[in-house]
Order: C-alpha cells, then sequence, then structure tokens
C-alpha cells in the first residue's frame, strides 16, 4: 500500500493535497485496491458548496458503490472530468487522480486529519 | 468460514478472499476486469467446489426427481445433463439446479452452495420412496470449471479421452485429467465453452495446480467470484437470491423452456399453471442505462412516479462496456424499448428495456 508523506488523509480513505487555500481530494491506494476495478465516476456538482463528511461523489467498482466524503468544508471549484470517461484512472494512479478541488473556507480543518504515519496505522487496523 | 480444498492456492496465487455465504472464496486474484476478459477471450480456471451435490439413487428415483423438478427428466439417457428449477407448492423457488443421470436410477444434483441444507431437507421431506437414497455428497467432491474459448485445447493435454466428443450439456465418467480420475461435463454459468471437473476432493487441489500450470503457455488464468458474476451476468444466466428466489417463481424469471407444464404432476404445477393461464404479474426484463449511472440489487424502478418493480442485478457489462440490468417489473411495462427510471441515491435516472442476453453466446458445442 502507497501512502504519500505530504497528504492529508481521512478516515473515509480520502486524501487531502493543500495548495494555499485550495485542497484537491482524490481517494487512496488503500481505497483503490479494497474496490477493485473502478468502472464509473459520479463528480459533485461545480461550485457546490460542502460541509465535512458530506457526500462529494460516488465511486463504483464492479461489485460495489462507494461514497466519497468531503474531508474538508468549501466551495467546489474544480472536478476532474476526465475521470468520468476513465475512471480506470484512479486504479492506476490513485495519487495523480484528484475528483474535486474544494476552496477552503477554514483551513483549521486540517488540523482534524491525519498524517501519513497516522493513516497507515489506521489501515493496519482496519485491515 | 469453511474452506474449499483448493483454498491454499487461492492465498498463493494472491486471490482476495471473502465471505461468499459462508466459504472463503476468492472475489478476485488480479482483477475483476481482467479475469472476465480473460475468459471470454482465452480461458479462466474457477474453484467452485462450494457448490452442493447430492446423490439420489434407488427404484424409482428417476421418477421421483420427476415430482420434484419443473422440467422434464423422462427421456434423459445416462450421461445427460438437465437444467431445471424446483419449486414449492406455491411456486416460488426452491432452487436452480443441474441434473446429472449417472446410471438408470442415479441421478447427481447439483444445487447452489448456499441452499445445500436447504434442498437436501425439501428432498428428504418430499420423498415417499423407502428405497431412495438421497445423500449429501458436496465434502467428497471438488468440483473445478475452466471456462473460455481455449478450454478444450488446455484440457485435452491432460487427458486421453477426446474431449471434442462431449457435446454440451453431456459428461463422461471415470476420466482421468491429470491422473486425477473424475467426471467431465460440458457445462458452465460464462456463456463461454467450458468444462466443470468433479473430483475427489482430496485430489482438487492437485488438479488445479497441474490444469494451471499446463495452461499457463495457453493464456490460461485463475479466476474469482467477482468475473463468475459478471460473466453470468452478461448472459442473463440466473442466480438464485436475486433472479430466483422463495418470492420468484421461474416463468416469473423467464425460465419458461424449463417449466413442463404438460408433464403430469409435479410440486408447483398447479400454482404455475395458474400463473401461465391467467398471465405473469411480473416478468423478468433486461435494461440498459440511458442516464448515466449504475444500478444495483435492490434499486426501484419506477415510471410516472409508480413503483413497478425492482433491479435483481446490475452493472457494467465488461464485454459490452455498457451499463445494464436486470429487473422483475410489472408486466405491463415490461415491453422492449418501454422507458423505466432507475431510483439511485435518491434521484431517477433513466433506462430502456431491451433484449436478453446482453451478450450472445460465440460457439456452437
Amino acid at each position: 500500500m502507497k501512502v504519500l508523506d505530504e497528504l492529508k488523509y481521512a478516515q473515509g480513505h480520502e486524501w487531502v493535497r493543500v495548495e494555499g487555500n485550495k485542497a484537491y481530494i482524490g481517494i487512496t491506494d488503500f481505497a483503490q485496491d479494497e474496490l477493485g476495478d473502478i468502472v464509473f465516476m459520479e463528480l459533485p456538482e461545480l461550485e457546490s458548496q460542502v460541509d465535512v463528511d458530506d457526500i462529494l461523489g460516488t465511486v463504483e467498482s464492479v461489485k460495489a458503490a462507494s461514497d466519497i466524503y468531503a474531508p474538508v468544508s468549501g466551495r467546489v471549484v474544480e472536478v476532474n472530468d476526465e475521470l468520468e470517461v476513465s475512471p480506470e484512472l484512479i486504479n492506476e494512479d490513485p495519487y495523480e487522480a484528484w475528483i474535486a478541488v474544494i476552496e477552503m473556507g477554514d483551513i483549521g480543518e486540517l488540523d482534524d486529519l491525519m498524517d501519513a504515519q497516522e493513516y497507515e496505522k489506521f489501515c493496519e487496523e482496519e485491515a | 468460514m469453511k474452506k474449499t480444498p483448493i483454498y491454499e492456492s487461492h492465498l498463493a496465487l494472491g486471490g482476495k478472499i471473502i465471505d461468499f455465504g459462508g466459504w472463503a472464496l476468492p472475489v478476485q486474484y488480479s482483477s475483476i476486469l481482467k479475469e472476465h476478459h480473460g475468459v471470454r477471450t482465452g480461458a479462466g480456471l474457477f474453484d467452485v467446489s462450494h457448490m452442493g451435490e447430492i446423490l439420489v439413487e434407488g427404484d424409482g428415483a428417476g421418477e421421483y426427481i420427476q415430482k420434484i423438478v419443473t422440467n422434464d427428466i423422462s427421456n434423459m439417457v445416462q450421461g445427460r445433463i438437465v437444467y431445471s428449477p424446483m419449486c414449492y407448492r406455491n411456486g416460488g423457488t426452491v432452487d436452480d439446479l443441474l441434473i446429472y443421470k449417472l446410471e438408470e436410477e442415479k441421478y447427481l444434483l447439483v444445487v447452489n452452495a448456499s441452499n445445500t441444507q436447504k434442498d437436501y431437507q425439501w428432498l428428504k421431506e418430499n420423498c415417499h420412496n423407502d428405497n431412495l437414497l438421497i445423500e449429501d455428497v458436496s465434502k467428497s467432491y471438488g468440483l473445478l470449471a475452466i471456462q473460455g474459448p481455449t478450454s478444450q485445447k488446455i484440457l485435452q493435454m491432460l487427458t486421453s479421452i477426446p474431449l471434442d466428443d462431449i457435446g454440451f450439456f453431456r459428461f463422461v465418467e471415470g476420466v482421468e485429467v491429470g491422473g486425477v480420475k473424475g467426471l467431465v461435463s460440458r457445462t458452465g454459468y460464462t456463456g463461454e465453452d467450458g468444462f466443470e471437473l468433479y473430483v475427489p476432493s482430496h485430489h482438487a487441489r492437485e488438479l488445479w495446480d497441474k490444469i494451471l500450470d499446463i495452461g499457463a503457455d495457453e493464456g490460461l488464468i485463475p479466476a474469482g467470484l467477482g468475473a463468475r458474476d459478471t460473466l453470468r451476468f452478461e448472459v442473463a444466466l440466473p442466480l438464485y437470491g436475486q433472479e430466483l428466489s422463495p418470492e420468484i417463481s421461474p416463468l416469473e424469471a423467464g425460465l419458461k423452456p424449463f417449466v413442463k407444464l404438460n408433464k403430469p404432476n409435479f410440486i408447483g404445477k398447479e400454482a404455475l399453471a395458474k400463473q401461465a393461464e391467467e398471465g405473469l404479474k411480473r416478468k423478468l426484463i433486461g435494461f440498459e442505462m440511458i442516464d448515466r449511472g449504475m444500478a444495483r440489487t435492490g434499486y426501484k424502478i419506477k415510471i410516472g412516479g409508480k413503483e413497478i418493480g425492482f433491479v435483481t442485478s446490475g452493472g457494467l457489462a465488461p464485454t459490452l462496456k455498457k451499463n445494464l440490468g436486470l429487473a422483475l417489473v410489472d408486466a405491463d411495462y415490461s415491453n422492449i424499448d418501454t422507458e423505466i427510471f432507475i431510483e439511485m441515491r435518491g434521484r431517477l435516472l433513466k433506462a430502456k428495456i431491451v433484449d436478453r442476453p446482453f451478450y450472445v453466446k460465440q460457439y456452437t458445442k
């Protein structure tokens, strides 16, 4: 399982890459591996306002649907349309295949997320 | 969880083990999609040892089975296999099974794993012939399925009997394959040509390893339950618990060719004949998503705000690259091209009714 040091992680197996007040959101290597072949992606609506733990989108593998939860609150300012056509990009490189960008209202929310080490431990406990 | 005799090989192959109705079985080894395509274009090897086998033997065995299943087995000769639903008196389905005629009064019933106990009880309960031996012999069998267009070529490398002579839904017993004696049948659950091998459970792993080894050069891959489900879904073969259940009759599930209402009496005949005579209230249909979305088992189907049925199986059909589904709907809304709406996470997504099967068998055996 791959975990990147520079990212933050949520309990729903989402990762967050912070650039200024923007948060790039995706799902982790652990999550994509658990799901198996991802064949469908439902993205959030552009400009929608989300709170922490709101459903940000849904990713579907051959076997099951799985919701993605917003790890931070804010406005959705970008969505990765490419995933609608090629959802398998999430399997191929989960940390490149970002799903949406949230413009954060409160950067302090990032403190509630896990760092790489904590996340790794979290996954071990879950497995 | 219960383990099949091949469990250790699944682990060695990196299989992702899941709990499948109490059985520890691999859902996939590499990827469901890769395994699906592998079976459609080459060959895949499945461990289906969890399936149940029930032996029925003795004077009157044929007559007894004829009364308990909906299909007609009266003209069966040794070496043939018949598929049949088995029904309750109200027409609901106990199980769907394969019937192998081993000898004149000796049959092997191959049933769904999770139904084995229930079926065995049902068979005992409805047997009024003291000469009959009804025995659950599931534990003594390992069952491997090799499926896909190159199956015969691969398997032929391990046996001297001419596999080409075994027709669809025929079998040969006492055949040596890879040094293991068993029963070889041309059957499967994938919509591809292929064979199922019934062998003594203590030889199953050895045979599994041998077949994978010799087939590797021909592109044979191990395939898990995930691909087994997408393959059967694409050819619209019913799965017990989804398309068939105690609440769904085989007629509703579109299995009329396997319900012989002209047969003298059999359990469920009265109820099924009544359904046929009055016209079915519900029918199984196939549908294709028009809006973006994937229908899953249990999702509701609506037309004009009215609930008309539910999805029994759904998702991606990997070979066709379409989002499809099977559903049980009110018969008034079951015509091809009817627009229906699937309720997904609070939204109604458009789909249309299409012909089944979605993928058509490409072989002639």
